[in-house]
């Protein structure tokens, strides 16, 4: 029997041991972490809704919630569509080629009929809920005010298609949800084409 | 067999206990006989009020949240029930509202002591880099803490708040997503916000502040002419230049206690509200999460760094510019005691150019905070750029002015005189 010790076996040890337990500190710490994503019940009521449009009036709005957000629905004059393209010079994405919205969306007019937007009413700079401002020379926006949606906290401006115009702090287009149209008086919110069908 | 510095029992209560618990050594340790140089002014207040102001927003927090229910049904009722049916329950709140603004008003004197006197410098720089963790800290509770009373302003900060770690890229939206635990700023968020508010965080403020108090009593104070009073030793072993804190800085504390308690009633009872600089208007409706307030501005404490998210654009399609330009602006303080390379700590040993850099720091971060306050339109938008500019140029240049510029040579022993 050796009263040596030996130095290089113990540290291999102890590392062994300290990374044994680190892996076990991490899988205990999962469930922890896991328990701050949405629960069950937060996604069920993320669930889509419903909305009857059959008594919205040319050049109004809506606003529904879905996901604790506003969701706009806006039926635009033929004005108001036809008055679209002239802005793209204003505008920081009139493409929508960085904004958020379904592939269908991807037109000047944002929408899967163009009669009809549907936004999400949050600002993409820090998610204010910007002001409907839809007569064109507003006092408060200026004679030049093409008409469109204007966000009191910083400044930023959105046409009549929820785009963004340039030199505000809002980087891209108001984001377009997923929808579908069930009939021709009802869309569904947060459901896509498919499930709609 | 208790170790060698356990005194043997002498019969009394005291002896008895510290026979088992260093009780006596403890309070010798880090307050009878700490000795802290003659010379602190005025300017060594803040921290024992920080201290005080800690205690007091712990004491009433406890009482709120006797009454406090943290649901996103409930939580602004149960705020107004507070406010006009539990007794006396109006003081404690507005005793915990004002001291949430008078606990930044103390830090942020507390720390421009440190940025007077050098107080960070070398061998304190872990005491600041403690006190700058409590900083965060604090803003983080103070943060999760606005949401509680669910009011619509409450409601909006968070929200404009959480979504800057939305704009991170790849793990943003997730990220957001697992702060709020749900699609939106809603119960959930509030629940976890309060576990956060009244536990986790105050737990954490709790051990930092004995960490920083700690260091503190192991390296020593610094004084207003930033020697090192250790040079000049008694035959008793402590500095010729030092007092015991006890009775000396008790009964100062205790003025300057007394001196703040004045100021800070006459806040909680003539105007709670400071004109809506620590309780904001729009917060006495309930959140609506479909109406954003007309304007949203944070409570005052951190509009310096709100002043600077706003004046940076975005650009590349996203504005994650601004939050990691405002995340700079509190990383760079913790690396103050690197930064500062003048041979001298104090203001008053100091040439012409720290001491306008330093003064024009403190304006443009008065003016950086007055930004914030307001809509984000001119002249307002060119004040915040001009001042983060001025903010990040006076930090990133320090180690070249603080060179270059000339220096009085610090006396041996400290500028004290009898009164």
């Amino acid at each position: 029997m050796t009263e040596q010790v030996d130095k290089g076996r113990r540290q291999l040890l102890t590392a062994a041991t300290a990374l044994t337990g680190a892996v076990g500190a991490a899988f205990a710490a999962a469930p922890f972490l896991a328990s701050w994503k949405p629960s069950a019940r937060a996604k069920a009521l993320g669930a889509p809704v419903e909305i009857d449009i059959s008594k919205l009036e040319t050049g109004s709005m809506l606003k529904v919630e879905w996901r604790g957000k506003p969701v706009w629905v806006v039926r635009r004059s033929q004005e108001m569509v036809g008055a679209l393209d002239a802005v793209d010079p204003l505008l920081a994405d009139p493409g929508s080629e960085s904004s958020e919205q379904p592939d269908f969306a991807r037109n000047p007019a944002r929408a899967l009929k163009p009669e009809y937007l549907v936004v999400l009413g949050v600002c993409t700079h820090l998610g204010c809920a910007p002001l409907s401002r839809f007569t064109p020379g507003d006092a408060e926006l200026g004679a030049d005010w093409p008409g469109g949606f204007y966000c009191p906290c910083h400044g930023s401006k959105f046409d009549l298609s929820g785009r963004v115009f340039k030199g505000v702090p809002a980087p891209t287009n108001l984001a377009v949800p997923p929808y579908a149209f069930v009939d021709d008086n009802h869309i569904l919110v947060g459901a896509d084409q498919s499930r709609a069908a | 067999m208790a170790n060698a510095n356990t005194p043997a029992e002498d019969g009394t209560l005291l002896g008895w206990i510290n026979a088992r618990f260093p009780l006596t050594r403890m309070w010798e340790e880090q307050w009878g006989k700490y000795y802290a140089p003659k010379n602190l002014n005025n300017w060594y207040l803040f921290g024992s009020l920080s201290l005080f102001v800690l205690v007091l927003q712990i004491v009433t927090g406890i009482f709120l949240t006797m009454n406090y229910k943290p649901s996103a049904a409930e939580a602004f009722g149960s705020v107004e029930y507070i406010m006009r049916d539990v007794e006396w329950g109006w003081l404690i709140r507005y005793l915990h509202s004002t001291g949430a603004s008078a606990f930044f008003l103390v830090v942020y004197l507390h720390m421009f002591r440190a940025m007077l006197y050098g107080s960070y410098r070398k061998p304190r720089e872990l005491l600041w880099i403690f006190g700058m963790v409590i900083y965060l800290v604090l803003m983080a509770e103070a943060f999760f803490g606005y949401l509680l009373p669910w009011g619509n302003m409450s409601y909006w900060g968070a929200q404009v708040i959480v979504s800057l770690f939305g704009t991170l890229p790849v793990i943003g939206a997730g990220l957001v997503e697992w702060i709020r635990g749900d699609f939106y700023i809603s119960d959930i968020t509030l629940n976890r916000f309060f576990a956060l508010h009244v536990i986790a965080l105050p737990l954490l403020l709790v051990f930092l502040v004995v960490a920083h108090l700690l260091a503190l009593h192991e390296v020593g104070s610094n004084n207003p002419d930033g020697i090192d009073v250790k040079k000049h030793k008694g035959p008793d072993g402590h500095p010729l230049d030092s007092i015991p804190s006890h009775p000396y800085y008790s009964v100062k504390d205790i003025m300057g206690l007394t001196a703040f308690l004045v100021l800070f009633c006459a806040v909680v009872f003539f105007a709670p509200t400071l004109g809506g600089l620590f309780l904001e208007a729009p917060n006495f409706e309930p959140a609506n999460p479909m109406q954003t307030p007309e304007h949203i501005a944070p409570v005052w404490y951190f509009t310096p760094f709100y002043a600077m998210l706003r004046a940076v654009p975005a650009f590349l399609g996203t504005q994650v510019w601004g939050v990691l330009v405002m995340g700079a602006a509190i990383v760079l303080l913790f690396f103050l005691p690197w930064l500062d390379r003048s041979p001298v700590r104090s203001i008053r040993y100091r040439g012409p150019i720290y001491k306008i850099a330093l003064a024009l720091f403190v304006i443009w971060f008065v003016v950086l905070g007055y930004c914030g306050l307001m809509p984000a339109v001119e002249p307002f938008k060119t004040l915040s750029v001009i001042g983060t500019i001025y903010y990040f140029a006076y930090l990133l240049l320090m180690p070249w002015f603080t060179r270059i510029d000339s220096h009085k040579p610090e006396p041996e022993r400290v500028t004290y005189h009898a009164h």
